[in-house]
Parts: structure tokens; C-alpha cells; sequence
């Protein structure tokens, strides 16, 4: 990481800080705007995070390790979660599973080359009903066939 | 009677009702309880684990630790607290309404049976090839509890890799059964955050920062959480086959330096109450196991507190006669290699305020290579140095690279009072019945000050008694000279000594009223440090910090369990002991005067001790990248 890029995290984090308190309860918002917008939090930006806040840099990895939204490591930009519990399961997620590996040439827990999209499997989503079903990002897509799960692949950017 | 009450309600969906306090009114009041058919009496908020040790009714306990925080996550001293659809942990549970609690149900039994069950099938490895086999919590449960079988599986391969990093602790994750008692040490007891809690559910470890090797993140190797782990995940780096190794080589000259704490703590690992000093015995010990002689830490203790003390005398000097503002003050003491570690990466900007004297153990190993050797006529490449420390961030400190002023390692091995327990034990020897040895010439006779090094406050104390004799031409005005606002166990202790009747040497102190700081563990470091920087400290003159709770009689070397009570005791057996020798401050010592007229003849802070006796340290911060 480049000095003038650290400077740069470094006044963004201050100004979050700023934003959402100095104190722990506003760890959790500080993450969330960093990640929202670098898709990672850097280990810099861990430890800058800490030392604005007074408290452990390894609590705040200790915290990003615990949610699965919120990752050190940089991913994809975009980030694609097939639903694998049960009834999804049952609706044919496995179907699905082979269809988006085929297509990306990935396999889960992965990235693509161009840095396009990262696969993850994501515990229930709520849509049992509606299954098998993929987050994108933040969006949530049901129903899914093969064929759909791959056209919705094609069009993110 | 409604139809309504005469269905039969589920216990889990009953409506739960809160039970008043007995007495609203006033906060502190007491409840009355009944615990196994026994009415007793409690103060409001105690909890259910603190009333029921208080009336003999053991409840297991495996996360709890006195010297730490509530965490109420291992649920091993589950309870049955009436009116509650769930087990309740005791240790964990304030009793504030008058409750019945039953503490050995079957259903009780079955769920600590269970729970045992449940550690013990991720708990990787077996006990008779374990260090702390003997002294492990979870084995003592285990046998309480007659686990017969492993009812739910035990894991055959180990789920992580053994951390060696670190020249002090070593990390044994697959042993670990997640009590997050080290955790709760490092990040409050000590305040140095070095281990959390990483990953969530089955994947939970406890681990460092981005999962480094601990010799990469900011640990100061003070072993605390050696202390409190209780199982062998954690452990110190232990050298005694190296040791072996050099005792049986006829060509080496194995030479052994024990500390003040380790004497006053051994007898704990052979089964004797704390509070016992075991000097002479282990003497005796150290000689049949083989080491070539025996000397006292404490005699370059002494050495300490003439250099220390002549640095202090001399900053002094050069801020109220130069009006030098190079020179720092207050002058912090440098005996303590976890706490030299913990400066250098958190407050790296206030080294100049350190002493450069080194700590006995390194003073000791620079002396051994060269005075000693020369005057026994023994090479120094076969002289082998060992410290008997009750500490583990020695061992770090023995192997940094500027600890050669002998031009050798000048210490080669450090090690801990459980290890040296270990030795002893390996050669067949029974401590308690030792008959008594002195210490070896000319490294045995040492003074009474530089045995309290071992308490927190120690140091202090012994500096005290020489500077203020050397500036007055007087002892220090404490009864018996046992200077009280140095000893007993407050966090941070502040006091003076006003010099007054100055001999001439020394009359620019005349009227100055010695201002002293004396703190230990590095949570109270840090408070110290925090004054340091928003000025409080401008008025000090000398600052003494020790980095484990209650100074190096409670340091991370020394036996499993320690707590305040068994510290205590400690340190009355060093202040006993103090009190029964016959010279009690360290410029009295007869060796200290010989070795500044044969050996270091430009007297303290001259030039050969500032290039065998003193060291400079290193900005670490506390970045990682």
C-alpha cells in the first residue's frame, strides 16, 4: 500500500469516526462504511480503526472474523452468495452450484481472474420457500434455475 | 378454578415472573436464599458461585479465575435455580431475589458430564505425554466428574500448529478448550491485546492479530496467560534438555543464577503451601543435579541499585545543577524485560526516560563471562549460563542481539521456577527434604535489597535505602528498614522521602523531597504512562514498574495456580527473609565493594560498566504490517 493511499484511509476513518463516535458501539458502523466501500478492510485500516477508537487492533479482527460480511482479505467486487442450507439444498442447489462454477470456471470460496465476482455459500437467507436462492451483493434472487443463475451472473458488471 | 388453569402449560412457556428483592430500599442490603436445603443469607448482587464457596458447596469451575473478569462461558458450574427453564451458571448469576438453588441434580450431573464430554472431544492429545499432566484443570474435571470414555468422539489429529515464534511462550491451539481466560488477561488484566477470540462457532481459535506468529505481534512475553490457561495450550519455551545437554557435557561450566521469587514459590510445585522460602534447600538441589556452582541473582541486584542509583543521582545532578533538559526524569526502572518490551511498543517516544542499567540477569551473564571467568581461568565459550527466573519474558530478553557484551551470549538459557520444579523432579529429588547449602563465592553473599526485588515496590525500596545513605550519610527513616509505602499490593503507589542534612557531595539535594512512583502489572503501566504524558509526573524523581500483578513473585515463570492470596503470601516469605539477613542494603555488600576496586574500578556508571552493564533499547511500535 502506497503512503499517499494509507494518508487517504487514514483521514477517512478519522472523518467516520467523526461521523459515528469515538467509542466501541460505533465499531460495527465504521466497519460496515469501510467495507461498503473498499469491499475489504485493509489490515492499515484495522489498525488505524483501533487506534482511533482506544482499543486492540486484534479486537477489531477478532470482530471481522466473527461476521461474515465484513472480510480482511480483498474479494471480488462483486460478491455472489448461493443459499446452501437444507431446503434450498433440496430445491436443487446443487444444480445451480455447477451451473455458476461452469460458467465462471471458479470454484466457491474463490475469485475470478478479472476480480468481477467472488462465490460464497451463505447459510439460510430466509427464503426457504422460494428456493433455491443467491444474494448478490445486496440483492436477493429466488427461484433460480441454472439457466437464470447464470444469465443474473452475466449481467453484473 | 378457570377451565383455563387446568391446561397443562409447558414449563418453557410459562409465564416468567421476576421476584422482588426482599429489600428495595437500600442498595448493599441482603437476600436470603436457600442453596441445597441450607437457608442462608447473602448480600444483594453476590453471585451464585461466591455464596455457595462461601458455605463449603463446591461448584466446579474452569473459565472463571479469580484475578479476571466474569466470563460465564465454559458452563461447567451449572445450577438449578427454581423458577428457571434453564440451567443457570453460578459464576455468572448475581443473586438479587430469593431464590432455591440446588446444586447437584441429575440433571446437573448429566449437563457438567456432558459438558466435560463436549471439551474433552476437540481437546487434541493425551495426558500422559502432556507438560501440565498432574496440573490441568480440565483433567482434575474430568476425574471429578469419572469421564470413563470419550461419549462424544476425541479428535486424532491436531486442528492447528504448535506456535514456537516466540523465544517465550509457545501456543498449542489444538489443546485449547476456549475458556478465553488468556484473553481476559491479555486484553484486561495487562492491557496489552494480543489475543482475542478469532472466527465464530466450530472455527473459533484463540489468536493474535491477522493470525501471526506471536514473535511477529506485539506480546511482551510476560507469561501471564501461562499462569492462568488451564490446560497446556499455553506453555513456556522450555530449555531443560538444552541444560541437560550442557550439565552433561564434562567440558562445559555449567553456572546456575537463582532469583529472589523462585525460591520463595519452588516448594508450591512440590506440594508445600505458598508462603515458604526455599533458599538453601534449592541450593543443595541445584548442586546434586549438576550445575558447576551456584550463585545469587541477588548479588547483581545489588549491582543494580548501585548503577540505578548513581544513574538517578547523576540525572539529578545534571537537571538541577546544569539545568540540562536532555536529561529525563522521572528515571523508570529497567529490571523488568516485560515491561522494557511493553514500553518499547507502546510508548517508544519515552525510552530516553528509561534506566540503562540492564536487569540482574543479563548483568549477571555479562560478569560470568568476563570477571568470573578470567579469575577462575575458564574459557568463556565453555562457561554456560543459566537464570533461574519466575519469569518468561527472560527468556526473550537473554536472546536479544544486544545482550553480548561479553562477547558471548552472555546468558544462555532462562529459566522458569516450573521448569527448574521439572528438573528437579527428573533427578530424582525431593526440594522439601534438601538439607541447606549456601550460595557459591564470590557471587553468593547478596543484601537484603537485593533479595525484595522480587515484590513489587522492591526495587524501590532498595534504591531508596542505598540513595538515600549515600546523599545523607544516614539510614532511611523507616523503622526496621522496611519502607512501607513500597510494599503491599495498591496498582499504583505514590510517596516521598524528603533529603534533608545533606553530606557535601551532595547538598544541591538538600531539601529536595524524593518523589517515587511504584506500579506493576502493565494496566498500571499504562495509567502511569498516560500521567507521564499529560505532565503529572513532572515532580517525580523515580519510577519503579514491574510487568506482572504483584511485582516478579506473581511473574508468568512462576507455579500454577497464582492468586492474590497466594502473591501475598510470597511476599511475606521475601519480606521475612529480607528481615533475617545480616546486611540489608546493597552498598553494604562486601562483594560490590570488592568488585568496584578489582574489576569496575571507575565506580558505577564508570566506563566498563557502561559497556558490560548497561544496554539502549529499540522503537518497536505498534504497528504490524
Amino acid at each position: 500500500m502506497f503512503e499517499y493511499e494509507k494518508n487517504s484511509l487514514t483521514e477517512e476513518i478519522e472523518n467516520l469516526v467523526k461521523h459515528y463516535g469515538s467509542d466501541r458501539p460505533a465499531l460495527l458502523q465504521i466497519l460496515q462504511a469501510v467495507q461498503r466501500k473498499h469491499k475489504y478492510i485493509s489490515d492499515f485500516a484495522q489498525q488505524e480503526i483501533a487506534r482511533l477508537l482506544n482499543i486492540h487492533p486484534v479486537e477489531v479482527y477478532s470482530i471481522i472474523s466473527f461476521y461474515s460480511f465484513l472480510c480482511s482479505e480483498p474479494k471480488g467486487r462483486n460478491i455472489v452468495r448461493l443459499c446452501r442450507t437444507i431446503s434450498c439444498d433440496m430445491a436443487g442447489k446443487d444444480k445451480v452450484e455447477s451451473a455458476v462454477k461452469r460458467e465462471l470456471g471458479i470454484t466457491f470460496g474463490e475469485t475470478t481472474n478479472d476480480g468481477r465476482i467472488t462465490l460464497e455459500f451463505t447459510n439460510c437467507l430466509g427464503m426457504c420457500d422460494q428456493g433455491p436462492a443467491m444474494l448478490v451483493n445486496d440483492k436477493v434472487y429466488t427461484h433460480l434455475n441454472p439457466e437464470t443463475a447464470v444469465n443474473i451472473l452475466n449481467e453484473v458488471k | 378454578m378457570s377451565k383455563r388453569e387446568n391446561i397443562r402449560i409447558p414449563v418453557s412457556q410459562q409465564p416468567f415472573t421476576v421476584i422482588q428483592p426482599e429489600d428495595t430500599t437500600t442498595i448493599g442490603g441482603t437476600v436470603s436464599v436457600q442453596i441445597n436445603e441450607k437457608k442462608i443469607s447473602v448480600p444483594l448482587g453476590m453471585t451464585i458461585l461466591e455464596a455457595c464457596r462461601q458455605n463449603q458447596i463446591h461448584i466446579p469451575t474452569l473459565c472463571h479465575h479469580p484475578d479476571l473478569c466474569i466470563a460465564g462461558v465454559c458452563r461447567i458450574c451449572v445450577v438449578d435455580v427454581e423458577g428457571m427453564r434453564t440451567l443457570q451458571t453460578a459464576c455468572s448469576f448475581p443473586i438479587t431475589t430469593p431464590i432455591k438453588i440446588h446444586t447437584s441434580t441429575p440433571m446437573v450431573r448429566k449437563a457438567r458430564r456432558h459438558i466435560i464430554d463436549l471439551l474433552l472431544s476437540e481437546h487434541y492429545g493425551e495426558c500422559y505425554s502432556c507438560f501440565r499432566n498432574g496440573n490441568c484443570e480440565l483433567q482434575s474435571l474430568a476425574k471429578e466428574y469419572g469421564v470413563d470414555g470419550y461419549t462424544f468422539g476425541h479428535i486424532d489429529k491436531p486442528r492447528y500448529k504448535v506456535d514456537h515464534s516466540s523465544a517465550a511462550v509457545v501456543r498449542d491451539m489444538s489443546k485449547c478448550i476456549l475458556c478465553k481466560r488468556c484473553v481476559r488477561t491479555c486484553i484486561d488484566l495487562q492491557e496489552v491485546g494480543v489475543l482475542e477470540a478469532i472466527n465464530r462457532g466450530h472455527d473459533t481459535h484463540i489468536g493474535t492479530f491477522l493470525d501471526k506468529p506471536l514473535a511477529d505481534v506485539i506480546c511482551i512475553n510476560c507469561g501471564q496467560c501461562i499462569n492462568r490457561c488451564p490446560t497446556a495450550a499455553l506453555r513456556a519455551n522450555d530449555p531443560s534438555d538444552e541444560i541437560w545437554e550442557a550439565i552433561d557435557n564434562p567440558k562445559k561450566h555449567v553456572i546456575i543464577q537463582t532469583a529472589p521469587s523462585p525460591r520463595a514459590a519452588i516448594g508450591e510445585e512440590f506440594g508445600i503451601e505458598a508462603g515458604h522460602s526455599f533458599t538453601g534447600e534449592l541450593n543443595t538441589a541445584l548442586r546434586r543435579i549438576g550445575f558447576d556452582k551456584v550463585f545469587d541473582t541477588n548479588f547483581t541486584a545489588d549491582l543494580t541499585i548501585m548503577e540505578e542509583g548513581t544513574e538517578l543521582l547523576n540525572r539529578l545532578r545534571k537537571v538541577i545543577i546544569d539545568n540540562d533538559s536532555s536529561v529525563k526524569l522521572p528515571q523508570f526502572t529497567s529490571c523488568s524485560p516485560g515491561w522494557i518490551k511493553f514500553i518499547e511498543h507502546f510508548y517508544p517516544e519515552y525510552l530516553d526516560y528509561l534506566s540503562t542499567a540492564k536487569s540482574p540477569q543479563q548483568m549477571f551473564g555479562a560478569l560470568m563471562k568476563t570477571f568470573y571467568a578470567k579469575q577462575a581461568g575458564i574459557d568463556p565459550a565453555d562457561i554456560v549460563t543459566v537464570a533461574l527466573m519466575p519469569c518468561s519474558a527472560k527468556k526473550f530478553e537473554c536472546n536479544r542481539p544486544e545482550m553480548k557484551a561479553s562477547g558471548f551470549k552472555d546468558i544462555d538459557y532462562g529459566l522458569t521456577t516450573r521448569e527448574m520444579a521439572k528438573m528437579i523432579r527428573e533427578a530424582g529429588i525431593y526440594l522439601p527434604e534438601m538439607p541447606k547449602s549456601n550460595f557459591d563465592e564470590p557471587f553468593g553473599d547478596a543484601s537484603g535489597a537485593g533479595l525484595i526485588f522480587g515484590a513489587t515496590g522492591g526495587v524501590m525500596e532498595a534504591a531508596l535505602r542505598t540513595v538515600y545513605e549515600i546523599v545523607t550519610g544516614r539510614e532511611v527513616p523507616f523503622k526496621n528498614l522496611a519502607i512501607e509505602p513500597c510494599r503491599g499490593f495498591a496498582g499504583v503507589k505514590q510517596a516521598s522521602v524528603k533529603l534533608d542534612g545533606c553530606v557535601e557531595q551532595y547538598n544541591f539535594l538538600e531539601g529536595v523531597e524524593l518523589k517515587f512512583v511504584v506500579a506493576h502489572g502493565t494496566a498500571n503501566a499504562k495509567k502511569v504512562m498516560e500521567m507521564l504524558r499529560k505532565g503529572e509526573l513532572s515532580d517525580v524523581h523515580f519510577v519503579e514498574i514491574m510487568a506482572c500483578p504483584g511485582g516478579c513473585l506473581g511473574g508468568g515463570g512462576q507455579p500454577i495456580p497464582t492468586n492474590a492470596e497466594i502473591r501475598r503470601k510470597r511476599a511475606q516469605a521475601i519480606y521475612a527473609e529480607d528481615e533475617s539477613l545480616p546486611v540489608r542494603k546493597s552498598h553494604e555488600n562486601p562483594h560490590i565493594k570488592y568488585i568496584y576496586e578489582n574489576f569496575l574500578t571507575e565506580g558505577p556508571c564508570g566506563k566498563l560498566s557502561h559497556k558490560l552493564l548497561h544496554t539502549h533499547y529499540t522503537k518497536r511500535g505498534k504497528f504490524i504490517s
